[in-house]
């Protein structure tokens, strides 16, 4: 077996095309940058005929220019991902057998997108969403990760190999390497190179997306209820329970976040059970959460909340017992048949909830103070509706656009800061496909073998600039009605 | 404002104690004593042993009287040990007995004794501390003229392809860890992947003697995550006053575009970001953390690592005091910054 290169035998043709085009196009965008601050701004000029013409001289001609060689360029790319899923194995080089390992994402993503921006007008803040260009790549690009994280979790597919085995004689390999007859695996080659204990990089940077996608938002809802329940009645009431709850965030938050995680995820403090108890105290405001969102509401038909409120309690509490129950730390009471699942990295979700609970609480609190003081909260008020009512089903969705905006941020940040977790190896094995524990390894022989950090680097980025954009989208369109 | 600034003092001072608290109690848990006590004595003691190694050392007393002795509010302890050697928590290397001081805590200037590196925790914290500063120096240096010019730039035309370029950027700035941009830059600039090998790889030599080669990476890395925040705050600002009336006025008598934003609308638009740029320290400070383990670059971020890594209490102790007194000291002048800079609120 030969080893792949980048682009095989199509990058001959498309290569010198892509290089000329980019080249254009950053002359174009320099050029156009340089003009706008000299030359008068594009404007349309009305003919007596009544028809339109654009009049924008040489910076007229550069922005044409920079949006048709953008197009090309995009086109060009998308060449890059569509030929070679009809050309045969190899000969479309490392990124043509990439983009055939991603082609049920591809499927998915079409497939996705084609129903919403057909369905868009019915379809609220999410339909709009498909106005924005900045919105639909943010989207693009999350859905992208989130389906590869489906895919390869659920039905295993995209990963080439196993993201544990080590194949001797492939350590430190560049990209397109041939592995050796034999071997397991869907094809016979490393499409981005082996790590420094000759793994599959490739296989082990989508593997890594299932961690990220299972986690990240899971944590940002957990901490956006602990964040909910706490900061609407901080901000409702006022007076000493806002002043003690804003003490107490500020004081999280004045906790360099990386001290923290040291203080919080090393064995010793795992022995000690903190971790446990913080999970039992952190875990329990869903359930405050729920209980009081349906209790407030029908707690004046004693019968139809019994039959939403119980069933609902029990399926969380239970949920809730199974995942603060861990055996071999402090909290180890349940009969094993009783608990559902083990999480491992318990504390790693724990601590990445608790850094980000206080912000989410100063977030609500604030808007609370603004909403208080509206009509409709005094109409409540009149009508005699309790506090927590007005709070769960008055303030709360009305606050919801810049709450949806942050949740989206803030999943990128957890994005982050498991990353960052896992670039100083804690709480995670050094086995772990997550991103940050392979940029961690990758990162000790940078300066020989640049191959094996780049891909999760760039994996990261991708999503997290995906969470960003799709908040922007959200923001710009959430701010047009 | 005087009444403002004493209240914020005491908020601060107590959620300074707060802190320091938890982290005490945190690093003296049982286990992380056992661990020391392995560590610094005998890594196969018995559990017997290592109870009578923490009674002779002090660490066996009760969490409130030990952080009153870090303290300096209680007098330091001197336990006459099973071992029949006596000791002191305010001995100093071959001090006789009598001549000890009876405390010794933050509040005289004694840090503590680091068991890792074998030194004073006032010494460490002091040189790393002047290490970082040089970094942070530098970046600050090309963050906020970087971020303030971005903002300026993409704020005063607001919806212009200016604007939105330059959005994007730092949106992508952002949503890049430095982790993420380290290890690109150092891949890209400092590695022969890539034909582009311009830069060095690792800030050790920095340490020492700082230059464009060994400094820039990791200066830039730090300074791209914080100022894409800067910029977009910046930005956000500048729309506001560019829409304001006395802009307006401005336009209709005839003042140049460029004098309008230099004169009248900079002044304004810039209160903002200057709340933005003081509340990024504590921020900064992960990403010191972070670049300066990638960097190798040895200054305060590194020795938080080494230290938490290894548990060394004295030390974490230190460290956690100069990095909470930052932020909030930070949080501090940023508040009565704002009230100074903004007449609206100074006057009223």
């Amino acid at each position: 077996m030969e080893a792949l290169t980048w682009t095989g035998s199509l990058g001959a043709i498309l290569n010198p095309v892509l290089m000329v085009l980019v080249g254009l196009l950053a002359v174009a965008i320099v050029a156009q940058i340089v003009l706008g601050f000299f030359a008068p701004a594009v404007t349309l000029q009305s003919n007596p005929d009544g028809t339109l013409q654009s009049r924008g001289g040489a910076l007229g001609f550069f922005e044409n220019a920079v949006k048709w060689l953008f197009l090309a360029v995009v086109a060009l790319i998308v060449a890059y991902i569509v030929v070679p899923l009809v050309m045969p194995y190899g000969s479309a080089g490392i990124v043509g057998e990439m983009s055939k390992r991603f082609l049920p994402v591809w499927i998915a993503l079409i497939a996705l997108f084609a129903v919403s921006i057909y369905y868009k007008r019915k379809l609220g803040l999410y339909g709009k969403l498909f106005d924005s260009t900045v919105g639909m790549i943010g989207f693009g690009l999350v859905m992208f990760w989130v389906f590869t994280a489906i895919f390869v979790g659920l039905f295993d597919m995209i990963a080439t190999h196993d993201y544990l085995t080590q194949v001797s004689g492939l350590k430190n390999k560049g990209p397109g390497v041939p592995v050796p007859d034999g071997t397991a695996g869907d094809i016979p080659h490393y499409l981005l190179g082996g790590d420094n204990l000759a793994r599959d990089i490739f296989s082990r940077v989508v593997q890594g997306s299932v961690f990220v996608i299972a986690i990240a938002p899971l944590a940002t809802i957990f901490a956006f209820m602990v964040g909910i329940t706490l900061g609407l009645p901080a901000g409702f009431y006022g007076g000493k329970l806002d002043t003690v709850l804003s003490f107490l965030a500020n004081l999280i938050l004045a906790f360099p976040v990386i001290l923290l995680f040291y203080l919080l995820v090393t064995p010793e403090i795992v022995l000690t059970g903190i971790p446990s108890y913080m999970a039992a105290f952190l875990f329990v405001f869903p359930l405050i959460f729920f209980g009081v969102l349906l209790n407030s509401r029908y707690y004046t038909q004693p019968k139809k909340r019994n039959l939403i409120l119980f069933p609902v309690l029990g399926v969380l509490g239970w949920l809730y017992l199974s995942v603060i129950n861990q055996p071999g730390t402090v909290i180890d009471f349940l009969p094993a048949w009783f608990d559902l699942f083990d999480i491992s990295i318990l504390v790693v979700f724990v601590s990445v909830v608790f850094v980000n609970a206080p912000t989410v609480f100063r977030i609500v609190r604030g808007l609370t103070l603004d909403l208080r003081t509206r009509d409709y909260v005094a109409a409540a008020q009149t009508r005699g509706e309790g506090a927590w009512y007005i709070m769960l089903w008055e303030i709360l969705p009305n606050a919801r656009g810049p709450l949806i905006v942050d949740f989206c941020l803030r999943i990128g940040y957890t994005t982050i800061l498991l990353g960052t977790l896992g670039f100083f190896g804690l709480g995670l094995s050094s086995e772990s496909p997550d991103w940050g524990s392979t940029i961690n390894e990758g990162r000790k022989l940078l300066l020989i073998f640049a191959h094996p950090a780049l891909p999760p680097a760039i994996a990261l980025l991708s999503l997290v600039l995906g969470l960003n954009l799709l908040a922007d989208g959200l923001r710009e369109e959430s701010l047009k009605d | 404002m005087g009444l403002f600034i004493l209240r914020r003092l005491g908020v601060m001072i107590l959620t300074a104690l707060c802190l320091t608290f938890i982290v005490f109690w945190l690093t003296n848990l049982g286990p992380n004593l056992e661990k020391l006590a392995k560590t610094q004595g005998n890594a196969r003691m018995s559990d017997e042993a290592v109870v009578t190694w923490l009674d002779n050392r002090g660490y066996s007393q009760p969490l409130p009287i030990k952080y009153g002795q870090w303290l300096g509010v209680l007098p330091g302890y001197v336990i006459e040990g099973t071992d029949g050697e006596t000791r002191a928590r305010c001995q100093e290397p071959g001090q006789p007995m009598e001549e000890i001081s009876t405390f010794c805590g933050i509040l005289q200037g004694d840090w503590g004794y680091s068991t890792v590196f074998k030194e004073d925790v006032g010494e460490i914290i002091a040189t790393r501390l002047g290490l970082t500063g040089k970094l942070m120096f530098w970046v600050m240096m090309v963050m906020v003229p970087g971020a303030l010019i971005i903002g300026v730039l993409a704020g005063m035309r607001e919806g212009s392809r200016t604007d939105r370029s330059l959005s994007t950027v730092s949106i992508v700035t952002t949503a890049t860890p430095e982790y993420v941009s380290g290890v690109v830059f150092i891949s890209v600039f400092a590695t022969a992947t890539f034909g582009m090998q311009w830069f060095k790889g690792t800030a050790t030599g920095a340490m020492d003697d700082a230059n464009f080669e060994n400094f820039f990476l990791p200066v830039i890395t730090i300074a791209l995550y914080g100022m894409g925040y800067i910029a977009r705050m910046t930005r956000a600002s500048m729309t506001e006053v560019m829409t304001a009336q006395y802009i307006r006025t401005a336009r209709l008598k005839g003042v140049s575009f460029p004098k309008i934003v230099l004169k009248h609308a900079l002044r304004n638009a810039l209160i903002a970001p200057f709340t933005v740029i003081m509340l990024q320290f504590p921020w900064l400070l992960n990403g010191v953390v972070i670049v300066e383990t990638l960097f190798n670059y040895k200054g305060f971020g590194w020795v938080l690592v080494q230290a938490a890594g290894n548990n060394d209490i004295e030390l974490l102790l230190g460290v956690s005091i100069v990095s909470v007194f930052v932020v909030l000291v930070t949080q501090l002048i940023s508040d009565i910054g704002y009230v100074f800079l903004n007449p609206r609120i100074r006057i009223s």
